[in-house]
């Protein structure tokens, strides 16, 4: 009875060490892929600038307005140019067969998904990386302050965990790539709400009082969608 | 072609009777209100419609998680109705929200959180109907549909939350606790009265609707093997 | 090797796979031939746990599918008319990729060992995307046998290849199947099929209508039996 039980903690031990080595795996291969060809990165950069361009014609900020346009303006820019980054990234794996390569090895399906998901957050988190400072320079307004960088990353994670999710399910049919923001959207407006005020409130030094629902909100979302995800993730890969 | 199941010809008899009281109810039944006037009789079915939108939703979810535990057809088919109807009524809740908000506060549209919450959801419905658009496999659309649902129910109370922190301007209708609230009435006896039928009534009628869409689809699925065995 | 009873799969309403029976021994070099439309990829995604069965008896590698389909995945191995692989990534990283998700141990010499069995060695550190096509097989291949499986399928993996990679690609095969795997092939290229395969079964109409093994039938007769098959 004790090896046996000895023997099915090993087991398990050994497949979960299998399953983060899976995970580890994917994301290295998303890494190198787009070290490689630089596809990805560059057009997302590029429209990111483009959007943050658009804005301000379009908008015309003077310094004062800025002040409360400031957190929309780079929300909508980094949802707009997250899209592009999850569709590429699922396309990747569709066009060449490569997500049936994928589902022929023994790992659990969901190590396909945090693979691919921690992927496109790196991806995500690097144009923000960049959009940032560009921003911050254009307009003469300090984005540095760590409040904002943490609301920036909880709202990645939450966008990039839906997402991940509905482009494995955008990329299977007919409309593709304008079928994932018409999926997309509806659902990760808790997460632009909530990342939008929370970095405003840090941009404007509000009091952390105030500021505490949106990190709530941002928290709880990420939590129950990445688990809801990781859930479902089986029956939309699987025939 | 099967014939209607008699307790369907009853329900149908019954809901249309019912609905017709409502409407007396509702125009002549209940009182007409100090504050707003006349247009205050859109509430009755405002609330009613989009009860039954929500109860839709709810549908379409547990549709959804019973079609990936089975893999029967059927719920797949539960789960298109509920969202088609809950489709339809949420729309009608929403312009009689806009009726309603014309004259008491002075705009078409209000952003505030239960209508903004309703557009989102109709928008959340649009999305289910183009994804299964596009898609050819009938096992593939089934799944991927019974998946958003799943999402899109457990999204939208998280919505509905982002956006209440967000604003309140919605009357809070039974009841009145929130300083912040603007507009709001409390209920004579014959008002309550026609709310509640109002809403029994709507219960039923998305029961006929959604049992009426059940058959429908049940029926296309017959005529598709027909037609494949015809093929052969 | 591989026991299948009673195989159903339906898509939707359609029926593509109808009580399909289908043994084949260990070592065993089946040749599954077909029609375009009649299942045969179907049935080797289902096989290769790509795709469920509606309903159905499969053995593979002495697991059960669709329970067991991790431990049958470890001892399969499978060759579609995609090559499966990373363009932007070289030959090399390729395997490196597939052997961490295989997680197999000492890799590097498990790859250097695929490398040259496939005769792509000297093109390691070169980038897929500037294969041709033969040589993506080829790599396939060998991505393939990486984890030394028991078993393989190959879905009609000559499509789209020249003469001489269609030889290179047979001398492949051939030193694939000696070392006592087991195999199932798709194709449409009798004459080729002839000179690999031990036995030779028709797929038709949802389900195997003739089987024949190369010892009782010679190769310029396979073609009579294919039609006649299909005939009956």
């Amino acid at each position: 009875m004790r090896e046996r039980s000895q023997a099915s903690k090993l087991s398990f031990f050994s497949s979960l060490r299998a399953f983060f080595s899976a995970v580890g795996a994917v994301v290295w291969k998303d890494l190198s892929a787009e070290l490689r060809s630089r596809e990805l990165i560059s057009a997302m950069l590029v429209f990111a600038l483009l959007v943050i361009l658009i804005f301000n014609f379009a908008l015309e900020l003077d310094a004062k307005t800025r002040g409360t346009v400031t957190a929309g303006v780079l929300w909508v820019t980094f949802a707009f140019a997250g899209t592009l980054g999850l569709n590429r990234s699922m396309a990747m794996e569709k066009d060449r067969g490569c997500l049936d390569g994928l589902l022929l090895t023994p790992v659990d399906r969901s190590a396909i998904y945090f693979g691919k998901a921690i992927g496109n957050l790196f991806f995500m988190l690097l144009v923000e990386a960049v959009v940032l400072p560009v921003y911050s320079v254009l307009y003469s307004t300090n984005l540095f302050k760590p409040g904002l960088l943490i609301v920036v990353l909880l709202g990645s994670i939450g966008y990039v965990a839906v997402g991940t999710l509905l482009s494995a399910m955008a990329v299977q049919t007919r409309t593709r790539d304008i079928l994932l923001p018409i999926l997309l959207f509806p659902l990760v407006v808790p997460v632009l709400i909530a990342a939008v005020k929370g970095s405003s409130a840090f941009l404007e030094g509000s009091a952390m009082a105030d500021i505490w629902p949106w990190l709530n909100l941002l928290i709880v979302y990420d939590v129950i969608f990445t688990a809801v995800a990781y859930m479902v993730f089986d029956y939309v890969v699987e025939e | 072609m099967e014939a209607k199941s008699r307790y369907l010809k009853i329900l149908d008899a019954v809901t249309m009777v019912l609905f017709l009281i409502s409407l007396w109810m509702v125009f002549f039944y209940a009182p007409l209100e100090k504050v707003m006037g006349a247009v205050q009789r859109v509430f009755y079915y405002h609330v009613g419609t989009a009860w039954v939108g929500m109860l839709g939703f709810a549908v379409a979810m547990i549709a959804g998680v019973a079609y990936l535990r089975t893999g029967s057809r059927k719920w797949d088919i539960v789960g298109l109705a509920a969202v088609e109807i809950s489709l339809v009524f949420f729309l009608i809740a929403i312009i009689m929200g806009s009726i309603w908000a014309r004259p008491i506060w002075n705009a078409w549209w209000t952003w505030d959180p239960r209508l903004t919450t309703a557009t989102i959801v109709e928008l959340v419905y649009a999305a289910y109907l183009l994804l299964r658009q596009g898609i050819e496999d009938p096992d593939r659309r089934a799944r991927f549909g019974a998946v958003y649902a799943i999402l899109g129910f457990v999204s939208v109370p998280l919505t509905f939350l982002s956006i209440r922190i967000f604003r309140t301007i919605h009357p809070v209708v039974i009841g009145n606790s929130d300083p912040t609230a603007t507009g709001s009435f409390d209920m004579s006896s014959a008002m309550l009265q026609t709310f509640l039928f109002g809403l029994f009534t709507f219960s039923l009628i998305f029961v006929d609707l959604l049992w009426h869409r059940i058959r429908m689809g049940k029926l296309a699925d017959k005529v598709e093997l027909l037609r494949l065995k015809a093929l052969e | 090797m591989i026991q299948v009873r009673k195989l159903v799969k339906r898509f939707g309403l359609k029926t593509v796979l109808n009580g399909l029976n289908f043994q084949v021994a260990e070592g065993e070099f089946v040749a599954l031939l077909g029609p375009n439309g009649a299942g045969k990829t179907t049935f080797l995604r289902i096989l290769a746990s790509l795709s469920r069965p509606s309903f159905g008896d499969l053995r593979v590698a002495g697991y059960r599918l669709p329970d067991q389909a991790a431990a049958v995945r470890r001892r399969l191995g499978v060759v579609s008319h995609q090559p499966l692989l990373y363009g932007d990534l070289t030959a090399e990283e390729n395997l490196t990729f597939y052997a961490r998700m295989y997680d197999i141990a000492s890799p590097g010499g498990r790859i250097q060992e695929v490398l040259e069995l496939v005769g792509l060695a000297p093109r390691r550190r070169d980038l897929v995307r500037t294969f041709s096509r033969g040589m993506q097989q080829r790599l396939a291949i060998g991505r393939a046998v990486l984890h030394d499986p028991d078993v393989m399928l190959f879905d009609e993996p000559h499509t789209g290849l020249d003469q001489d990679a269609c030889t290179m690609l047979d001398n492949v095969l051939r030193e694939v199947a000696a070392r006592g795997r087991t195999v199932v092939m798709t194709s449409h290229d009798l004459v080729r099929v002839a000179g690999l395969a031990s036995r030779f079964d028709v797929l038709s109409r949802g389900g195997i209508a003739a089987t024949i093994h190369s010892t009782e039938i010679e190769p310029d007769q396979l073609l009579a039996f294919y039609r006649r098959a299909l005939g009956s």
